[in-house]
């Protein structure tokens, strides 16, 4: 089981905090896709805190943090 | 004359330890010296000059005379930049160095502090040196019309305190952020989208570059979806501001190793552990 963390506009038609079952192996890039996110907007991404590629493969009980990117000034 | 001259003349004005402004531009006049120099002596003399009196809780004298001798540069002067540099100004840091390639332009007019229908197509740097003038002549402006880069990096922020970030391009800022990070200068990041933005710190030894993921080759993020509202900006700035000034005066507990994710839709403010 993972908890799925969206925030600012990824909350949109989705939802702000999740629990899903995942299959085992499946790489945050994979999560990232079937929520229907596009990976350039990804500005953020936390594994329990910590950063995290999209290659990387959660634990069990992991919570990942999806945040956009935001570039203006 | 002599400075102690000086010193008499500025002690006979001031009232208790506050030197109203009348009197420093009477020095200024009459020694031939710039406002900031009497500003610098007046504080060397534990002299408040008037305009930081609504300071003196927060800032004391000394800590005042720290900040004017301080040098700051504002790396974009759009958006954050504006705001950035009207609180530098106003809060006494000494010299600013400004640098922006553009020209103000209509889209600029809903969220641009310095931006105004007279300022169209006049260079951002230009306007943002004379409003420095208007409301602080006691600061020094270095006003660089030019693109930020790690070519011209080194150079434009040499002898800087501290360096904020109000850049509008991720892949700029990973190249301000090396910048600092070889040159050992404090950096404040700022970032905004629509109701959104954040904020961090890279000291020196620290590494925010994870913030500023290079996923987008365009350099832009979601505020090409959403824009920029007028006030996204403005927290964003002073959240900045806050961070710079606590960097030049060693107070407080800074946002290193850790950002701060604003979403003002919501008003849900978030930390974010980058280190």
């Amino acid at each position: 089981m993972l908890t799925i963390k969206l925030f600012a506009t990824f909350q949109k038609g989705r939802f702000e905090a999740a629990r899903r079952e995942c299959p085992p192996g499946i790489t945050l890039g994979k999560i990232v896709d079937e929520l229907g996110i596009a990976r350039e907007e990804i500005g953020v991404l936390l594994v329990s805190g910590r950063h995290a590629e999209l290659e990387h493969v959660p634990a069990a009980g992991d919570t990942i943090a999806i945040f956009p990117l935001l570039g203006g000034g | 004359m002599s400075a102690e001259v000086l010193r008499e003349f500025l002690a006979c004005r001031a009232e208790g330890d506050l030197l109203p402004w009348s009197a420093q531009c009477e020095a200024s006049e009459r020694f031939g010296r710039s406002v900031a120099e009497i500003e610098a002596a007046a504080l060397d003399w534990e002299l408040l000059p008037g305009r930081y009196r609504r300071n003196r809780e927060t800032v004391s004298v000394a800590d005042q005379l720290r900040l004017f001798h301080s040098r700051v540069g504002v790396i974009g002067c759009g958006g954050l930049g504006g705001y950035l540099i009207e609180q530098l100004a106003r809060l006494g840091v000494g010299t600013l160095v400004l640098v922006d390639p553009d020209v103000f332009e209509e889209h600029n007019l809903n969220r641009q502090l310095l931006s105004s229908p007279a300022h169209l197509g006049r260079a951002k740097v230009d306007v943002a040196r004379e409003r420095v003038a208007a409301i602080n002549p006691a600061v020094t402006v270095a006003p660089h019309r030019t693109a930020f880069s790690r070519d011209n990096g080194r150079e434009l922020l040499s002898g800087c305190s501290a360096v904020v970030d109000g850049l509008d391009d991720v892949l700029v800022r990973r190249e301000l952020a090396a910048v600092c990070r070889d040159l050992g200068v404090p950096l404040v990041h700022g970032a905004i989208a629509g109701w959104y933005g954040q904020v961090a710190v890279q000291l020196p030894g620290g590494d925010l570059s994870r913030l500023l993921r290079p996923t987008s080759s365009s350099g832009k993020g979601v505020e090409t979806k959403l824009g920029n509202p007028s006030f996204t900006p403005a927290v964003i700035a002073s959240l900045q501001t806050a961070e710079l000034a606590k960097i030049l005066l060693g107070r407080g507990k800074l946002l290193a190793d850790r950002a701060l994710f604003v979403n003002l839709l919501d008003m849900d403010f978030d930390e974010i552990r980058h280190g």
